[in-house]
């Protein structure tokens, strides 16, 4: 069990002066899973993975990662790592296929034009190898620092929202690909705010203000909530969502375009709440709550303990 | 502008230097010229002249020489701007009335630093020996002085001021443009956000500092033979020396320039402090080195500082080869200066450079 266990850290902390941007977090990630980090800005995502792969300095902290001290051995980590920035991070002078040949130098990628060519091949940049990288749209940047992340055959990959801003369609071929490489058995950390790629993900974390609020496989971590989710549907629905969120036992009434959630951890009270309400012209009825239920429930929750 | 001290400090401290530099390091009129004595006679009359010339403000005696070939080796050196020799029989001649010859030679390459004192010997000297030359051998003071003196302007004859600031250009123009080529590596690197990716690659520091220096040799190579070709062709500088052991030189100062730009780098913050920096350390490069003003015509503690400075030694190094036909003997002396300038330079560097991005 233990021997394929990608990332086992515990404590994991960071503080910017006094805000603490990551607390205490532990998290276990196994090898050729694809694991979702979710959060809210400014959760804490982005600063977890730089402490990963020795980025930023961890203030306190222990365990592995690739079988090396995540704390000591950022160095060799590195080696096996292929870390994709939230930011567009790659040298804009410089064409496609000389930011590979870079990256690959850097790594000390033996055989290296083979190696830039065959990432070329695979991420079907092909035609575009002698365009600089300034000049390449969003969803290009995207596959291009994908292609470089891979050049090393890395075991392991952090991804900080590497789709944000790509279309549909680019997304979804770019977590085919994901999938496919999870399946010869590379491992993924992938920090995303979209909830169809977090239903994507093998398991998921949630983060909010550093704090690891949930984890694990989408089924426990809506099982987790212990949340009760009323579906509305009707008209002037943000009418009885503003009179809705006042009444106890509503923990929010969410508008998902021409229908409400309404959900709350209390069923009882809740189907109390809304009995005023499940009058023409409105249809009500219980469904099991989504993903996206539960992370704003888990936002809302949180946000409350911060400020306490 | 609260949370940039560094602007803030530039902004007190430039004025601040600017008023030192120019108001108490810089002088046109040098004095107190280091001065060498080939002393092949040494009657009272040969020691009255000496002290003539150590009376006036102008010369000042380092040292005693035996022989020719020192006397050669320190003018080349440039231990010294003054070799005055006083001829075997000196007093013999003066005496009989046969008006020797005084020599002095001069280190001319600069000729604003030997200029005024060249002017000032032949009152200086006629008046010398007035006091010797009383009663009896009054006769000797003569309508034309007792004796003749002949000034020799070593290296730069006609005291053309081109032969000296020319090459010097060289110098200035690499110390400009090669710590501001590199004096943004890193700062631009981090505003771009491409630090945060080669950081995560597993590279050591100096590997990345070496890497943003060496190409850059190339583009000093290119000003380097741009100037070179124009000292040649349009400003006729001579060419004494060996052109290939200039550019060797070359490569080591542009290097040392690269290592300075890269360090600074590593220390600032942003792009327009990595600026200042370059600026701060131009500042005093341009006029402490000697290229402005005469060397020696600044107090101590300036003189200090500029021998920390690369520009300082290649200044020698390249007016050396190129006007005194200086070989590696002599060059050697000054090129381990830059050498360990680059070197310390460059540890500062590694050891400031950050491998996390906080
Ligand atoms: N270098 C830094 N100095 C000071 N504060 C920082 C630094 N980096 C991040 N922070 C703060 O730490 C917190 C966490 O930031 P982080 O970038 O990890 O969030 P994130 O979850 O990646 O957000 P996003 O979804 O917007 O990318 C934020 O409040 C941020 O302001
Ligand atoms: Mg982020």
């Amino acid at each position: 069990m233990t021997d394929n266990v990608v990332i086992d850290v515990r404590g994991m902390t960071k503080r910017f002066g006094a805000l603490t941007a990551v607390n205490g977090i532990d998290l276990q990630v196994r090898q050729g899973e694809v694991y979702g980090f979710l959060g809210p800005n400014g959760s804490g995502k982005t600063t977890f993975i730089r402490m990963l792969c020795g980025l930023l300095a961890a203030d306190a902290g222990e365990g592995t990662c690739l079988d090396f001290d995540v704390i000591r051995e950022s160095e060799s980590i590195k080696r096996q790592v292929g870390y994709m920035t939230q930011r567009f991070s790659f040298y804009e002078d410089l064409s496609i296929i000389e930011n590979l040949d870079f990256v690959a130098r850097m790594y000390g990628v033996s055989n290296r034009r083979a190696a830039v060519h065959e990432s070329i091949e695979r991420l079907g940049l092909a035609g575009r190898q002698k365009q600089l990288a300034g000049e390449l749209s969003g969803g290009w940047k995207q596959r291009l620092a994908l292609a470089a992340c891979l050049i090393h055959n890395p075991r392991l990959l952090l991804l900080d929202e590497p789709t944000a801003g790509v279309d549909p369609k680019a997304r979804r071929d770019f977590w085919e690909q994901i999938h496919e490489l999870a399946g010869q058995g590379l491992t993924f950390l992938i920090s995303t705010h979209y909830m169809d790629e977090a239903e994507r993900c093998d398991r998921l974390a949630y983060l909010s203000y550093g704090n690891l609020l949930t984890s694990g496989t989408a089924a426990e971590v809506i099982a987790g909530a212990q949340l009760t989710t009323w579906l509305a549907s009707g008209p002037n629905l943000q009418v009885i969502a503003r009179q809705l969120r006042t009444k106890p036992g509503v923990g929010q009434a969410v508008a998902f375009g021409a229908r409400l959630h309404v959900s709350g951890t209390e069923a009882l009270r809740l189907e109390q709440a809304i009995a005023p309400f499940r009058t023409e012209p409105y249809s009500w009825q219980q469904i099991n709550p989504g993903l996206e239920d539960v992370f704003i429930h888990l936002m809302g929750n949180s946000k409350d303990n911060y400020q306490a | 502008m609260r949370r940039d001290r560094l602007t803030f400090g530039m902004i007190i401290g430039i004025p601040v230097v600017q008023l030192m530099l120019f108001g108490y390091a810089i002088n046109g009129d040098p004095k107190h010229l280091p001065t060498a004595v080939l002393l092949a006679d040494s009657s009272q009359y040969g020691r009255s002249m000496l002290s003539a010339l150590k009376n006036s403000d102008y010369f000042h005696f380092v040292r005693k020489l035996h022989n020719e070939a020192e006397a050669e080796t320190a003018l080349a050196r440039g231990e010294v701007q003054f070799i005055v020799t006083i001829p075997e029989n000196f007093s013999r001649s003066l005496l009989r009335g046969d008006k020797p010859t005084i020599l002095i030679e001069a280190d001319a390459t600069d000729p604003s630093a030997t200029g005024n004192a060249i002017a000032s010997l032949r009152t200086l000297l006629a008046s010398a020996l007035q006091h010797d030359l009383k009663g009896p051998l009054g006769f000797l003071a003569g309508s034309d002085g007792p004796i003749n003196l002949r000034v020799h302007a070593r290296y730069n004859p006609e005291g053309i001021s081109q032969y000296n600031i020319v090459p010097g250009l060289m110098g200035v123009v690499l110390t400009m443009t090669m710590v501001m080529i590199t004096g943004l590596a890193i700062t631009r690197e981090r505003e771009r956000g491409t630090m945060e990716n080669l950081l995560s690659m597993p590279t050591r520091p100096l590997e990345v500092l070496l890497g943003k220096i060496i190409p850059y040799i190339f583009v000093g190579y290119i000003q380097a033979g741009l100037i070179l070709t124009a000292a040649r062709f349009l400003f006729h500088v001579p060419m004494a020396g060996s052109i290939p052991l200039l550019l060797l030189v070359a490569s080591v100062f542009i290097a040392a320039n690269l290592a300075m730009g890269i360090t600074f780098s590593t220390l600032a913050k942003n792009q327009l402090q990595a600026v200042q920096m370059t600026f701060f350390f131009f500042l005093p490069s341009l006029l402490l080195s000697g290229f402005m003003f005469p060397f020696r015509g600044m107090p101590d503690w300036a003189q200090v500082i500029g021998e920390l400075l690369p520009l300082t030694h290649f200044l020698r190094i390249i007016r050396g080869i190129l006007l005194k036909g200086n070989g590696f003997e002599e060059v050697i002396l000054q090129l381990w200066q830059i050498v360990l300038f680059a070197v310390v330079v460059l540890t500062i560097g590694v050891k400031r450079y950050r491998k996390t991005l906080d």
